[in-house]
């Protein structure tokens, strides 16, 4: 396959886990309202509110790193896409998947969130920068589970590479790590849960606490590009977890069940628990998830 | 929209109206710049000395009426109460009346909000941060003014502290009426609304921009205490 072939299946399953991604979020707000009692927006909402801020008439800037903050987290959300293979065995779907993808990918999930913290420190606002010191400190915290995780999932299959991860969890369901490792599923379902911000662990964007925290003074298509990011990242990191844990998909409708499944975990808990104070929340990761993941890689190296 | 000449006489108190149609203003130095005339010397490169100028809609008529679409099905609105009727917001969330089925949701910031609630009564602290909050939001913008007080000032008429009309501070597009009106009638308010955007008659935003020497006039003659910038993006 030619390189501009590759380039245009990567952006066509870009386009493809946005829609996706974008859609997961607004059948989740549409959860939340059911949960709470409500009707609850349309599953579409998510869309219309890109739209619309895309079309504001105004804007305002605070200078260049504002405009960089957005744009280096949609690089965080693409560049953490393009590396995962989505489909295993699909060639419009296998991105651009090496063999060191996993340490590549690892690195841009925190890419976007050290670029957000830049940009909307120049935003000026206290909210602001409280809500990028929570965030950076959470993401510390709950990248140890998820890290150690990883690492003993390198050490049982010997390699760094996505790909030969899913090849290894193919042939039914107690091939899937979920079974083969299950202290490494558990610490890093736990760090998921983190990742996702959903309570009790939404400290940084904690609504009627600091409110919006970081995007705070992001308005217009910047907000319109947080918002697509969104969309995009989430996709990317449902579909690593689901290759890395959960036995990869071999076709489009299983990867949207078992994403689907993924991202209901992190809902369920989102919508049943209250938030978080901030250093309880650090302290959790640190604790239990750290010691179920340290676990994990003592057994997977010995 | 609001004919502003036909509701020019309902009070007959409030004198700033009438005598500034024609003002002799400290902020205006062309077309697209502001003076910021009332902030210290030091402080005046600290803000953007801009001028809001009027962004026309779109030509294409079809796009136009797709966005406008789009900005009615998705109204944010600023979580900022500024006075007792603000409190009929609350309802509106709940599982009882459940304002999320029409895209609308409370806001934090006016950076990302796009409708104003008037919350009632509006007394002349408030309305300093009404200005500042309303300047703030990003276009196109749209204010919903609930209760009697802020139509015309009702029970705080002969107050000393407090403003009448909102609408000679800042454009309204709807109005509410009642003391309190229940939430259904502000669920109504904000439905009218969405039809005011939807047919393209809720250009509040441009109407500032075009009025803004009336607008700025009626705000520095009853707020004494401006330290802040003639127009704050």
């Amino acid at each position: 396959m030619g390189i501009t072939t590759k380039i245009l299946y990567a952006f066509l399953s870009l386009g493809v886990v946005m829609v996706w991604g974008l859609t997961l979020n607004g059948i989740v707000r549409k959860i939340f309202a059911r949960v709470q009692g409500r009707i609850g927006p349309p599953v579409y909402q998510p869309f219309i509110d890109i739209k619309k801020s895309n079309a504001k008439r105004t804007g305002i800037t605070h200078g260049i790193m504002f405009y960089l903050g957005p744009v280096f987290r949609i690089a965080g959300g693409v560049g953490t896409y393009m590396f995962i293979p989505v489909i295993f065995g699909s060639e419009i779907f296998s991105n651009f998947s090496i063999s060191g993808d996993l340490l590549l990918v690892m690195y841009f999930i925190f890419f976007g969130q050290l670029g957000m913290a830049l940009g909307a420190g120049e935003g000026g606002h206290p909210y602001s920068a409280v809500g990028v010191s929570r965030g950076l400190a959470q993401m510390t915290a709950f990248e140890v589970p998820f890290a150690l995780s990883v690492i003993s999932l390198a050490i049982q299959h010997g390699t760094l590479n996505i790909t030969e991860i899913v090849a290894a969890q193919q042939g039914g369901i107690l091939s899937w790590t979920l079974f083969t490792n299950p202290l490494a599923v558990t610490a890093a379902m736990i760090s998921m849960l983190g990742m996702n911000m959903y309570n009790p662990f939404s400290i940084v964007i904690a609504p009627q606490e600091i409110p919006m925290g970081p995007p705070t003074e992001y308005q217009g298509s910047f907000l319109g590009l947080l918002a697509t990011n969104r969309g995009i990242f989430a996709g990317a990191k449902l579909v690593l977890f689901m290759n890395l844990y959960f036995g990869g998909a071999t076709s489009l409708p299983i990867l949207m069940w078992k994403t689907f499944a993924i991202y209901m975990f992190s809902v369920f808990i989102g919508a049943a628990f209250p938030r978080f104070k901030t250093e309880d929340s650090i302290k959790f990761f640190l604790k239990i998830p750290t010691a179920i993941g340290l676990l994990a890689l003592l057994i997977a190296y010995l | 929209m609001i004919d502003k000449d036909k509701y020019k006489d309902v009070n007959p108190v409030e004198e700033e109206v009438k005598t500034l149609e024609s003002p002799k203003n400290n902020w205006y130095v062309d077309e697209k710049t502001l003076a910021n005339a009332d902030l210290p010397e030091e402080e005046r490169e600290w803000f953007s000395d801009a001028r809001p100028q009027v962004v026309p809609p779109i030509r294409w008529t079809p796009m136009e009426k797709f966005l406008n679409w789009a900005r009615a099905k998705s109204l944010w609105i600023l979580a900022f109460g500024t006075g007792c009727g603000a409190i009929e917001l609350r309802p509106l969330l709940t599982a009882r009346y459940d304002i999320s089925r029409f895209g609308m949701a409370p806001r934090p910031t006016p950076r990302q909000a796009s409708v104003f609630m008037i919350g009632g009564y509006v007394s002349l602290k408030t309305l300093k941060r009404i200005v500042r909050s309303y300047e703030q939001m990003q276009g196109p913008k749209f204010v919903v003014a609930v209760c009697s007080c802020a139509i015309n000032g009702g029970m705080y008429w002969d107050s000393y502290n407090t403003i009448k009309r909102i609408d000679n501070y800042i454009p309204v597009d709807v109005y509410v009426t009642g003391c309190m009106p229940r939430p259904e009638a502000v669920l109504s308010g904000f439905q009218k609304l969405q039809q005011l955007i939807m047919d393209g008659k809720a250009e509040g935003q441009n109407l500032y921009a075009e009025k803004f020497d009336w607008y700025k006039a009626n705000q520095k003659k009853v707020i004494k205490d401006w330290n802040m910038p003639d127009y704050n993006w």
